[in-house]
């Protein structure tokens, strides 16, 4: 039978099947932080089970860590408590933690990618909704709840039903100034946020084909702001490439054998899907949001559409916008790039390429938060910083920073933040902030510009 | 886990649509390191102002509403993994929640901690809704075991749908460690011939 890239990762990885019930997956690399794990560890030691396999377990610290003096002891009471615990729990179940300021230290979906850790045809699941950036590599790659992390860390194996498969192909030649995340956002935007729930997204087309490893990982990253548990691409030369010689991967001979095994894994053509969108890439344009979920995006030179929806009026008077209205001239304060989806080499070269030469509008704060120490290190290494500081915009530390509100780094009340992150749901940022996710060029100008504007005027 | 067969209450409704994990529980509620308390802050924002008022015409300050049945608008859950979220609900009080569409983690994570997630259609939402503006002291009969919930007092009731193994778990109170532990062999021989 022809099988599909995620059929074939999944079935290899079925331990056992229960009768009219889920199956038994097995779970090659368990991704931890500190903010879903420490119940799953009490839950393990209250009931007395060890953890299975700790060498397959790799733990950071992102979300709930500052973004400047790292160096420094955490000032926050219960976050140094979380994080500290972190550190217990690892230290006592023999699992490899990069703390903070550890050189691999980083957000969790970007440090293990780039350690090498995240390898094609593997499954993986990690305490978070965005572990679905994984799938960039061909890998089966997925969030899960705490319950669910004990029960990795029993049996490394998790029960579950096989999702339903959907492909959404974009094809064609991407305009000028369109990135990955405007792929991404457009989708979601003509799909909603709840078209995939049930399902593993397979992203295909010579959009994602001609695309780098981070723009890859970019898209798969916000499958779950579609509802898909996980969205995958299929492993090629650009992945292989990637992963060669990155200090995890495998090596020599030992890499040309697994190569030789991912090339077997995309899938078979005429493979059936459950359900299969297809996009024209010259649609694309650069995208924003202008309400209080991923779906509601537009290209950034159309108007909000007019809906009379009870939901939806609720979301515009949160974010103080009128349908029917463009987002063109709206004043910004608050500029951040970083957070899983952008924060990558590649978003912040983007982003000093636009800079250079320019200076930030007076009325904005720009933060730039690398997701890992790596990424922070290349920054400084390429120039970038310097192009960055020249212009005004703030370099901080690696972290999941204003992408989620859970440390310090927080938009203020009725500021609007243009934002590379993944989601603008309310108080997302902080309370009653309100966020406008955009790619890292549309955020990068809107600091420059202290508004935004129409950029597909400047690109053509 | 607590066993669960059927339950009979009263419901509160939240009838608005995309309800993400952030709303249930923000971020900034998720420092603790067990699961407790997390009821108290469930909904906060929606529930409190930024002074920390109550805000009187959301549903769960409502004097109006009480029950331990949440009827909520249309995909429930979606966004972040959380599971305390479902810790949040659960400390809150609930003990079921109906909508016409849940996203994927959430409801996992809600049937993980006995907290009953009831899918029905959106007609069916409509006239659950209804029922409680009529009525608030409206009660509500949701049976795990014949998989159907209905409104108390009048014909109307729907069956739904729930994963086999799943409903056998809350019936009995069992999770999925015990059932992945007892696959302990099982699993240990799948490591030694795994060929990929």
């Amino acid at each position: 039978m022809k099988k599909t890239l995620f059929d074939k990762v999944w079935d290899t990885h079925v331990v056992d099947t229960i009768q009219d019930g889920p199956q038994v997956l097995y779970i090659d690399k368990h991704l931890i932080h500190e903010v879903t794990s420490p119940q799953a560890f009490n839950e393990l030691e209250e009931r007395q089970i060890p953890v299975f396999r700790p060498q397959q377990i790799l733990a950071t610290a992102d979300h709930n860590t500052p973004t400047l003096d790292q160096h420094l002891p955490v000032k926050d009471e219960l976050s140094r408590k979380q994080l500290e615990q972190l550190s217990k729990n690892c230290n006592k179940n023999n699992i490899t933690l990069y703390e903070l300021g550890h050189k691999y230290n980083g957000i969790v979906h970007v440090m293990a990618p780039e350690l090498g850790i995240t390898q094609p045809g593997m499954t993986m699941v990690c305490g978070d909704s965005h572990t679905s950036t994984h799938g960039a590599f061909g890998t089966i790659a997925f969030g899960i709840g705490t319950s669910q992390v004990a029960q990795v860390f029993a049996s490394q194996c998790l029960l579950l039903s096989k999702p339903k498969s959907l492909r959404v192909s974009v094809n064609g030649k991407l305009k000028n100034g369109v990135l990955p995340k405007d792929v991404i956002l457009y989708i979601i935007s003509k799909l909603g946020t709840n078209s995939g729930t049930g399902y593993f997204c397979e992203y295909a087309g010579d959009v994602f084909e001609n695309m780098s490893m981070e723009g890859r990982m970019t898209v798969c990253n916000m499958s779950i702001e579609m509802g898909a548990r996980g969205g995958m691409i299929a492993p090629d030369e650009t992945t292989f490439e990637y992963v060669k010689d990155r200090e995890f991967a495998p090596k020599n001979e030992e890499f040309n054998k697994k190569v030789a095994y991912w090339k077997t894994l995309p899938s078979d053509e005429g493979a059936a899907f459950d359900k299969e969108y297809f996009f024209d890439a010259s649609d694309i344009e650069p995208m924003v949001t202008y309400g209080t979920n991923p779906g509601m995006g537009i290209k950034i030179s159309e108007t909000i559409p007019m809906n009379n929806d009870p939901s939806f009026l609720k979301s515009l008077q949160y974010m103080n916008f009128e349908a029917g209205k463009s987002l063109i001239n709206t004043p910004i304060n608050f500029v951040f790039i970083g957070s899983c989806t952008n924060s990558r080499i590649e978003d912040f070269r983007v982003a000093a390429n636009y800079v250079k030469g320019k200076h930030k509008a007076k009325n904005v704060t720009a933060w730039l938060v690398p997701g890992s120490k790596q990424v922070e290190t290349q920054i400084i290494e390429e120039g970038l910083k310097d192009i960055f500081n020249d212009a005004g915009f703030e370099l901080r530390q690696p972290g999941c920073s204003a992408c989620l509100a859970m440390n310090d780094d927080k938009i203020p009340q009725n500021e609007y933040c243009v934002s590379t992150s993944n989601r603008n749901f309310e108080g997302r940022q902080g309370q009653g902030s309100r966020t406008i996710l955009s790619s890292p060029l549309v955020a990068a100008v809107t600091a420059i510009e202290g508004k935004i504007i129409d950029i597909t005027k400047q690109l053509n | 886990m607590e066993k669960f067969n059927t339950h009979t209450d009263q419901a509160i409704p939240l009838n608005i649509a995309n309800v993400d994990t952030d709303q249930i529980i923000p971020a900034r509620f998720l420092k603790a390191t067990d699961k407790k308390g997390f009821g108290d802050n469930v909904f906060r924002d929606w529930r409190f102002d930024k002074t920390g008022n109550s805000v009187s015409n959301f549903s769960l300050n409502n004097p109006l509403y009480s029950g331990s049945i949440l009827i909520a608008g249309d995909n429930f859950g979606c966004g972040s993994s959380r599971e305390h979220a479902a810790w949040a609900l659960v400390g809150f009080g609930f003990k079921v929640i109906v909508s016409s569409f849940f996203a994927d983690i959430f409801k996992g994570n809600a049937l993980n901690n006995g907290l009953l997630p009831v899918q029905v259609s959106e007609c069916f939402l409509t006239h659950l809704f209804t029922a409680i503006e009529t009525d608030a002291k409206t009660q509500f009969e949701v049976n795990l075991e014949t998989q159907s919930i209905s409104i108390i007092g009048t014909d109307l009731s729907e069956s739904f749908d729930i994963d086999p193994y799943k409903k056998t778990c809350m019936i009995n109170g069992y999770d999925d460690i015990d059932y992945l532990l007892s696959k302990k062999e099982i699993i240990e021989a799948f490591e030694l011939q795994k060929n990929y």
